[in-house]
């Protein structure tokens, strides 16, 4: 078990609110690279998930927040079932991502940042996800109107791609949206 | 004693995991386990939520844990695996966390339902004793490598799911059922999932990873719990085969799927012609 010393948060100001958004203290880490060599991702990454921390504890706050790591992050939680200093990584990199479009920077991987506005887009106006609106409106965003079109087509005549948008829990959904909205801005 | 389930099937069993929903309720249906679906649910809001606000993350599920609770149910069934985890980590953070658990009730604007217990449909399975005396249908010529993918089993602390590196549920059933599994190393390797639609060249990377590993064991076919890991092993693995010039040819099931086949549901019940990869020569062989 580790001894969490939550006062002894480093100066950088992006560690302290890394802390803040998600009770992670990166100070803990001592680089042992267990996270780094068994992240899937980690080959395409700026940096290996273990260097993002490091250079969270450093203050190397622009580095981080302009990083594509997090944003290729595919929150498989590899990282942070085997930290052996329970530091939770995959928190650490949503809390990044979190911060970084609080902070107006602009995501080093376009596209994630669209889709995640997309998806989510979607959900609060049909309470459930319809992958087609989805599709449609992350293609507006991201311009790439043909990727993937023929997989698309072929989803679609496997009937594999609901036609009709359900609006089940909809107005229960937007709701639900509004107040955390509300919440987080009293915080 | 006869549980009842409040059935949580997310929005990729309504879609493109349908096969994954006919599946399941056949194999409740033949193992006389009663499941219900929970009226109005809503998305769990899955990886764009959490990559966005934590608090939504956690509100969005725990609507649907109320929705179960006002059914009387307090047992929740998620097949999806990605749903799963949003929801159990819901149930886990409000538990651990007062002050989240006060926020998640005033977004939702109600009293949260406390003790409520979240499961794969893999835990209900492998926790029943008869369930080896079920099956009638012999499927002998498969070899199957199950894949559990990331999140039925991790992070541990919170999922308490099986063996969190080398997981052995849905190898247990599928042998209870007189289906061959096999043992190899890819069992809870990530298949890229969240970036299927964004970074497809990720995806199509790992795929191939798991596919090749799949078949050099002498798997002939894949089973997985997870609708997303399906479209990513099924769905495209006929990309994966063009961009490294291999050819794989191996069905991927969802476990319950070939449950439903040994337990002596037909084929054309279960919807297998929405695969992308045909199943119908491995099938017809055994
Ligand atoms: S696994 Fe934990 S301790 Fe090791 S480098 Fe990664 S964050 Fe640091
Ligand atoms: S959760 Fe993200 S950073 Fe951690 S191992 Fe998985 S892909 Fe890598």
């Amino acid at each position: 078990m580790t001894e969490s010393t939550t006062a002894t948060i480093s100066q950088s100001g992006l560690a302290e609110a890394v802390f803040e958004e998600s009770g992670q203290n990166v100070n803990l880490c001592y680089q042992c690279m267990k996270c780094a060599a068994g992240c899937p991702i980690s080959y395409a990454m700026d940096y290996k998930p273990a260097q993002l921390i490091h250079a969270l504890r450093l203050g190397m706050d622009d580095l981080v927040l302009n990083s594509k790591t997090m944003w290729l992050c595919a929150a498989c939680e590899t990282c942070t079932t085997r930290c052996p200093q329970e530091v939770d990584v995959a928190k650490v990199m949503d809390a990044v991502k979190i911060i970084a479009v609080r902070r107006g920077i602009k995501p080093a991987i376009r596209e994630v940042g669209c889709f995640n506005r997309a998806a989510l887009a979607n959900i609060k106006k049909m309470g459930r996800m319809y992958e087609v609106g989805m599709i449609v409106g992350l293609k507006m965003r991201t311009l790439a109107l043909f990727k993937d079109m023929k997989l698309g087509m072929k989803m679609f005549m496997k009937g594999k791609l609901k036609l009709l948008p359900s609006f089940t829990g909809a107005r229960r959904t937007w709701r639900i949206f509004q107040r955390v909205k509300t919440i987080e801005k009293k915080d | 004693m006869t549980a009842k389930y409040a059935y949580y099937p997310g929005c990729s069993l309504h879609s493109t995991g349908s096969e994954y929903d006919v599946s399941f309720r056949a194999v409740c249906k033949k193992l006389g386990i009663s499941i219900d679906e929970i009226k109005g649910w809503i998305c769990c809001g899955t990886s764009p939520a959490h990559s966005s606000s934590k608090l939504l993350s956690l509100a969005l599920p725990f609507e649907n844990l109320c929705l179960a609770e006002a059914m009387g149910l307090k047992d929740v069934v998620a097949p999806c695996a990605s749903c799963f985890a949003r929801l159990k980590t819901a149930a886990y953070e409000a538990k651990e966390d007062p002050k989240i658990a006060e926020q998640i009730s005033e977004a939702l604007d109600k009293p949260l339902p406390k003790g409520m217990n979240v499961v794969s449909p893999l835990e209900i399975f492998c926790n029943r004793p008869d369930i080896s005396k079920a099956p009638t249908t012999p499927l002998p010529g498969l070899k199957v490598a199950c894949y559990y993918g990331c999140l039925l089993t991790r992070p541990s602390k919170i999922m308490q799911f099986d063996e969190c590196e080398y997981p052995m549920a849905m190898d247990t059933i599928l042998r209870d059922m007189g289906i061959t599994t096999l043992d190899w190393s890819y069992k809870t390797e990530c298949c890229g999932g969240a970036l299927a639609m964004t970074r497809t060249d990720v995806v199509i990377k790992l795929t191939h990873d798991i596919l090749e590993e799949a078949k050099a064991v002498g798997a002939n076919a894949i089973a997985v719990a997870c609708p997303l890991c399906h479209v990513n092993l099924d769905t495209r693995q006929e990309e994966v085969e063009a961009e490294y010039g291999v050819k794989y040819d191996l069905p991927v099931f969802y476990f319950t799927e070939l449950m439903a086949l040994a337990l002596g549901v037909r084929a054309d019940e279960l919807g297998l012609q929405k695969h992308f990869v045909s199943t119908e020569t491995l099938l017809s062989g055994v």
